[in-house]
Formats: structure tokens, sequence, C-alpha cells
């Protein structure tokens, strides 16, 4: 009798919670929908971004739609209902921008760096990048079709050091998670990613990762519907709060 | 009632009583799958194609998918086929909670399967440390870990089809062989695998074409490694970031191993299957 009691309850905040998100669209005067889509590596910033927003913008509801940003910048060009696109990388942000689809210009926000990750304690000693090249590691990059990969590429190019990966994952919490589970004893993964895994790694990090500066832009969408709010919380995440944001979960500034 | 009977019995000869109202749901069913495949093959970059689909990691691809679809095919057949047989067949008290956990890769999402496979035959899983420690044996990030992931989607595709023709085939054959003198394994070699021959075929067709197209439990368990781990789809995944003709290209060949699949099988056991 109870447990059903809790399993309707439960399914009743499932139906709410399906409600809400499909009634999204309709923007009326006092309740309105900033629908934000993120690159995933700004997941705990733009989080931790959300309440201090809604707060000063009453009834403002920011919807995030994270995920890759090739994926994103598709979802954009396909009419994806974005008002506002951070991207991980230049050239996805390129992608909607030649589409005609950026409102004004993309600002530069925030750096990310490459970091080695290793399991807790750094078992095999690993001190610098060359030692990726050893022999005796089981070492996964992410594959060079992705940002994380093409930035490995370009440090093995300026190093002249080449890693012979177990494997070249689709994304970077992929490759993050091969390690995560002991299966790999080495990964190169993006500062923030060691950052906001806590202690379930330890990074290791190195000079080189300068030759591989990732820049996040941002832009407002052009004709977005709710243009002026995705213009504020464009300048939230520009600003100094938003640097503080960034800068504690391990991003650079540009 | 008395209708409905004669209506049903003649059903195949003379194609009486479809309800035309049936014809738009099934229309919108048949226009779901085709539309969106013929929506990809409008979008291949034609002139671009055979380079797209001739170069190096391609080719790479869809040998190690045939090649591992293959033997995760051999090895459903060789495993699954036994096991049809013990739960059609079998009297053993708790079948029924045997045949359920059979079926779980049915029902989870690939991704928990390749996730289970790793807590289980990774560096750090229950039978991965003792294989490390011991032989020195890795698993995950191998063309056998590939076949592992593969086979573990794949078997319940096998057991479900061919339980279904044991079970339609009936025991009165190997009834019969046993009267005559047959002994258990005679009458299952020369009596009850000739019977359910189509029902295997068209099982192994299935666990091929599921073997093929294995995403989810490659990926969390194998990695993605060229001419390694990296199968086609794990390709196509891979290739949409950067360029999305060669995914589509990719997608194309998919489709069209799938057909050539279909059409080779469909005759003598897809058909048989209903």
């Amino acid at each position: 009798m109870n447990l059903r009691m809790v399993a309707v309850a439960a399914l009743a905040v499932l139906v709410a919670g399906c409600a809400d998100g499909g009634a999204a669209a309709p923007p009326s005067p006092e309740q309105r929908t900033l629908t934000v889509f993120a690159a995933a590596s700004l997941t705990e910033v733009f989080n931790q971004l959300e309440p201090q927003f809604e707060q000063a913008h009453p009834g403002v509801d920011v919807v995030f739609n994270y995920g890759a940003s090739s994926d994103l910048a598709q979802q954009i060009v396909n009419g994806g209902p974005a008002d506002l696109f951070a991207a991980a990388n230049t050239s996805t942000m390129k992608t909607v921008s030649d589409a005609g689809l950026v409102d004004g210009q993309p600002t530069v926000f925030a750096t990310n760096v490459l970091e080695i990750v290793t399991p807790p304690g750094n078992p095999a000693g690993i001190k610098s990048f060359a030692d990726l090249a050893r022999p005796d590691l089981k070492v996964v990059v992410c594959a060079p079709q992705v940002p994380c990969g093409s930035a490995a590429e370009k440090i093995e190019k300026a190093t002249g050091v080449t890693l012979n990966p177990v494997s070249e994952e689709p994304d970077v919490k992929s490759t993050l998670g091969k390690v995560t589970t002991g299966n790999a004893d080495a990964g190169l993964v993006y500062a923030t990613d060691v950052n906001a895994a806590g202690n379930t790694v330890q990074g290791v990090e190195f000079p080189e990762a300068e030759q591989a500066v990732n820049d996040y832009p941002i832009a407002v969408i052009a004709n977005a519907p709710n243009a002026d709010i995705a213009h504020a919380f464009h300048q939230l995440v520009t600003g100094a709060e938003g640097k503080a944001a960034l800068q504690s979960a391990g991003f650079g500034s540009p | 009632m008395t209708q409905a009977a004669v209506r049903r019995s003649g059903d195949h000869d003379t194609g009486v009583g479809l309800p035309r109202l049936l014809w738009v749901p099934a229309a919108l069913a048949f226009a779901l799958i085709a539309l969106p495949v013929a929506g990809l093959a409008l979008r291949v970059d034609w002139p671009r194609l055979p380079e797209l689909l001739l170069s190096e990691s391609a080719l790479d691809a869809l040998r190690l998918s045939l090649l591992t679809a293959a033997v995760s095919t051999a090895l459903c057949v060789v495993l699954g086929g036994p096991l049809a047989v013990v739960l059609a067949r079998g009297r053993v008290r708790g079948l029924r909670v045997l045949r359920s956990v059979v079926l779980l890769p049915l029902v989870l999402p690939p991704v928990v399967g390749g996730l289970a496979l790793l807590f289980l035959l990774g560096r750090t899983g229950l039978v991965g440390r003792g294989l490390d420690i011991a032989f020195g044996i890795t698993v995950p990030f191998t063309t056998a870990s590939v076949v592992l992931a593969q086979t573990f989607v794949a078997l319940p595709f096998l057991v479900v089809s061919l339980e279904g023709a044991l079970r339609t085939a009936g025991r009165r054959y190997e009834a019969v062989a046993a009267t005559l003198g047959a002994a258990p394994w005679l009458a299952f070699r020369r009596v009850t695998v000739p019977l359910v021959l189509p029902g295997l075929a068209s099982g192994a067709v299935l666990a091929f074409a599921r073997c093929l197209g294995e995403f989810g439990a490659t990926i969390a368990f194998a990695g993605s490694l060229q001419g390694t781990t990296r199968t086609l789809p794990l390709l196509v995944y891979l290739e949409r970031e950067s360029d999305v003709d060669a995914a589509v290209a990719l997608s194309l060949l998919l489709v069209v191993v799938a057909v050539v699949v279909i059409a080779v099988a469909r005759p003598r056991t897809v058909e048989g299957f209903r």
C-alpha cells in the first residue's frame, strides 16, 4: 500500500517533469524560458550560475542542452531552438556563424588545456608528456576527429613524442571513464575534467599543453526569441561572477 | 463467431478479410522505416562516395565489422543453440527464471551491457583482475572484447527464435525415434537438428545483423581503435563529429550490408519465421 503510493507519487513527479519539458516553447510576458546550448564541459559552471540568474530575472527559467559542441552546432543549424550557444572550440561555433545564425560576434570567454589523468596516487609514476609513450602503459586518448583528440595530436606533433594508445575514444568523458574504471593507466583529458572527477583520479599537468589551448566562444543566436535575456546570460558568463566560477572549475581565462 | 472462424481459415487462400482501415497505420509504419533511410540516401555526397568508402579507416572498419560479427554469430550458434534446446526441452525447476535472465540483453541498453562486461572482465573487474595478475591478460581494448560485447547483445536473438522453432516442432518425431531405439544424442542429431534448421538459420541471421549494428556495449567495453576495435558503427559515430559526408557514406554502407543480409536470408528463413 505504502509502496504503491510512493510509486504513484514518483510517477506523478515524472509526468509533471515531462510536461514541463514539453511546454517549454511559448514565451509569455511573465513566464519565459531561456534555452542555452552548451558544451558538456560547461555543465558544472552553468548549473552553478543558473540559480542566481533566475533569481535576478524573475519569471525566467533557464533550460540547458548540454552535449558535444559539434552535435549542438548541427542541431542549431538544423533549427534547434537555441537562444544562446557556448561551444568548446571555435570551429563548431564557425559552423553556426557560417550559417548566418550568430547575432554579432562570438566572444571567447574561457580556455581549456589538456592534462594527463591517472588513477589516484599515479601508480605508474607518470611525470611528463613523454612518459605517455612508455611501452608498458595502457594510454587512452580522444580520436583526432574530436577537439580533445586534435589537441592531443597537435601536442604530439609539437613535441615529436608519438603515443601508442590502446583506444581513441569518441569523447572526453569516455576517455576519462577508461581511467576511472582502472582499465587504462593514463589518459589525456581537459584540466576541467580532472577537476570535476575529484578524488577518483589524479591529474598531471605538463607544460607542452600550452601548444594546444582550446578557446570557448559564446554567442547569442540570430533572431533568438529570447534575445534580451540571452544577452543578459551572456553578460553573466563573461562578467566577474562567470569568470570566478569558470576559474574554480579549472578553466583558464582568454 | 462462426463467420470469423470461416474467414480465418480461408485467409491464406482467398485474401479475404483484410480490413481497409489497417492500411493507414500500416502505411505509416512503413514510411517511418523507409523514409529516414531514403533521407540518408538523398544526403549522400555521390561524387565523393568512392573516396569516402575506400579510405583506409573505412576498409579497416568494414573488415573488422564483418570478421567480429561472423565470429560472434558462430559463438551464438555454438553456445546459444544448446541453451535454446535446454530452455525448450529441459525439465528443471527455475527454467523460467533462467529464460528471463537470457532475455536481459534484449531489454537493457547496450551500453549497460558494456559496463557490466567491463566490471566483470575489466582490469579491476571480478574475473579480469585475476586474469591480469595470473596471466597478464587484459580483455578490454582487444578484438576479442568486441566479439564478447557483440555475443552478449546478440545471444537472445538466436536463443529466442530457435526456442520458438523447437516448441513449434514439438517432440513427436523425437518420440518416434526413441521408440525405434535411438539414443537421446542420436535423436537430437538426426531428428531435432534437421527439424529446426530454418529456425536456427533465421536466428543466426538476426544475431549477425544485431552484431553488425552493435555500438553501445562495444564503446563501453572495448574502446575504439582503428583496425582493432573500431567497427563500422563506431566509425560512423566518430566521423559525424568532423565529416558528416563520411558518416553518411558509411551509414549507407551499413544499410547496404544489412539489405544484403536480409536478401540472402529472406527466402528461406525470415519468411519461414511467421
